[in-house]
C-alpha cells in the first residue's frame, strides 16, 4: 500500500513523528477498531481514529441519537435525532475520513452475538463506551475468552476512570471488579447527570490506547487504572495486581461461557449506550 | 496512625479495620467497592479481619458505568 498525496498531508503530522513514521500510520490504515457504544465515551474515540485514519472501524449500538444525549456524544447532530446512532457515527466519520471504513452492527451485544461481532473483521482493539455493567462484563469476558486487548472507559458526574485490558499482561476488569452489582440487590441507580467533556476526555484516552497498541509504542494502562476528577484536576495511575483467582482470565478461571447478567433496575432502556 | 486513602493522607486516633475505615470515609456503597491495600486486594469477607497498619496505602476502586446512572442504596 503507498500513500496518495492527500493522504501523505492528511497524515503529515503523524508521519514526521518518528514513532510513527509512514511505516506506523500504514500501520494505523491497516487497524480495525470496535467500538461498542456510540454515546459519550465511544462518539470522541470514534472520531479521533477516524481522523488518525484507523482504516477500519466497527461501531455497536441498538439506540437512536436522543436530544439529551448531544450535550456529550459529539459525533452525532441536532439533524441525527431519532436517527440510530450507528447510522448517525457512520456519516460523521463518512464525512470526516474517505480512508475509514465504517462496520455497523445495529444491535446491543449479548452472549450471543458479541463473539461473532469481535470476529467478524476480527478486529485488532476493542472499545467499551457502554454505560451499564452487564455489557461491561461481556466485554471483558467476550476479550478474555478470545484473546483480544480493549480498553475499559467509565464516567460518572466529574469523574472518570480507564484501565486497559492486554492478554496474558495484567488484570482484567473482573480481576478488579468481581462481579457486576445484582439487579435484585437492595442498590439499584439513578439519574446521576455527567459532564459533556467527561467522555472526551476518558474516551479520547481509550483512542489513545487503541492507537498505540496498533502502533506497538509506549506503555500501555495494562495493571492500572486511571482514574480522572475534573472538579480537582487530579489523574491519578492506580496499580492493578493481577487476580490469581480471577473466575475468567486466571490459571483457576471457572468460566467458559459468557453471561448475560440482568441491568439493575433503572428508569432506563435495557441496555443503553453512554 | 497515618494511613494514605485513594492518594490522600488520613491520620487514624486508634487502630481500624476496613469495615470501620469505609465508615469513616463515607463510602456510599460499602458493598460494591474494591478494596486494596499496598497494591494487594482484599476480599471482601476480610474486611472485618484486616486491620490497618501505619504507612498503609489503601486504594478504593468504585464500580463506574457510562454517564448518567448511578449505583445507590
Amino acid at each position: 500500500m503507498s500513500f496518495s498525496n492527500d493522504q501523505l498531508e492528511r497524515y503529515s503530522r503523524h508521519i514526521i513523528l518518528k514513532e510513527i513514521g509512514a511505516k506506523g500510520q500504514k500501520k494505523l490504515l491497516n487497524g480495525k477498531v470496535l467500538i461498542i457504544g456510540t454515546g459519550g465515551l465511544g462518539a470522541p474515540a470514534a472520531m479521533y481514529l477516524a481522523a488518525a485514519g484507523v482504516g477500519t472501524i466497527g461501531l455497536v449500538d441498538n439506540d437512536a441519537v436522543d436530544l439529551s444525549n448531544l450535550q456529550r456524544q459529539i459525533i452525532h447532530q441536532t439533524k441525527d435525532v431519532g436517527k440510530p446512532k450507528v447510522i448517525s457515527g457512520a456519516e460523521t466519520i463518512n464525512e470526516m475520513n474517505p480512508d475509514v471504513k465504517v462496520v455497523t452492527y445495529q444491535e446491543w451485544v449479548n452472549a450471543s452475538n458479541i463473539l461473532d461481532i469481535i470476529r467478524d473483521k476480527d478486529y485488532d482493539f476493542i472499545i467499551d463506551g457502554t454505560d451499564n455493567f452487564p455489557a461491561k462484563f461481556l466485554i471483558n469476558d467476550a476479550c478474555v475468552l478470545s484473546k483480544k486487548p480493549f480498553s475499559h472507559g467509565g464516567i460518572i458526574r466529574f469523574q472518570g476512570q480507564t484501565m486497559t485490558y492486554l492478554p496474558g499482561n495484567g488484570p482484567c476488569y473482573r480481576c478488579v471488579f468481581l462481579n457486576p452489582p445484582p439487579a435484585d440487590a437492595v442498590p439499584t441507580c439513578r439519574q446521576a447527570g455527567v459532564l459533556g467533556v467527561m467522555g472526551g476526555i476518558i474516551g479520547t484516552i481509550q483512542a489513545t490506547e487503541a492507537l498505540k497498541y496498533i502502533l506497538g509504542i509506549g506503555e500501555l494502562l495494562n495493571s492500572y487504572l486511571l482514574t480522572f476528577n475534573a472538579l480537582t484536576m487530579e489523574f491519578r495511575k492506580v496499580k492493578l495486581p493481577v487476580n490469581t483467582n480471577c473466575k475468567v482470565c486466571s490459571n483457576k478461571a471457572t468460566m467458559k461461557e459468557l453471561i448475560d447478567y440482568e441491568q439493575a433496575a433503572c428508569d432506563m432502556k435495557p441496555s443503553s449506550q453512554a | 496512625m497515618n494511613i494514605n486513602v485513594n492518594g490522600k493522607e488520613v491520620i487514624l486516633e486508634k487502630e481500624i479495620n476496613i469495615k470501620e475505615l469505609l465508615i469513616l470515609q463515607k463510602v456510599e456503597m460499602p458493598d460494591y467497592v474494591t478494596v486494596q491495600i499496598n497494591e494487594e486486594l482484599i476480599d471482601q469477607e476480610k474486611f472485618e479481619l484486616t486491620t490497618l497498619k501505619d504507612n498503609d496505602a489503601v486504594e478504593f476502586l468504585y464500580f463506574m458505568g457510562g454517564g448518567v446512572y448511578e449505583l445507590f442504596k
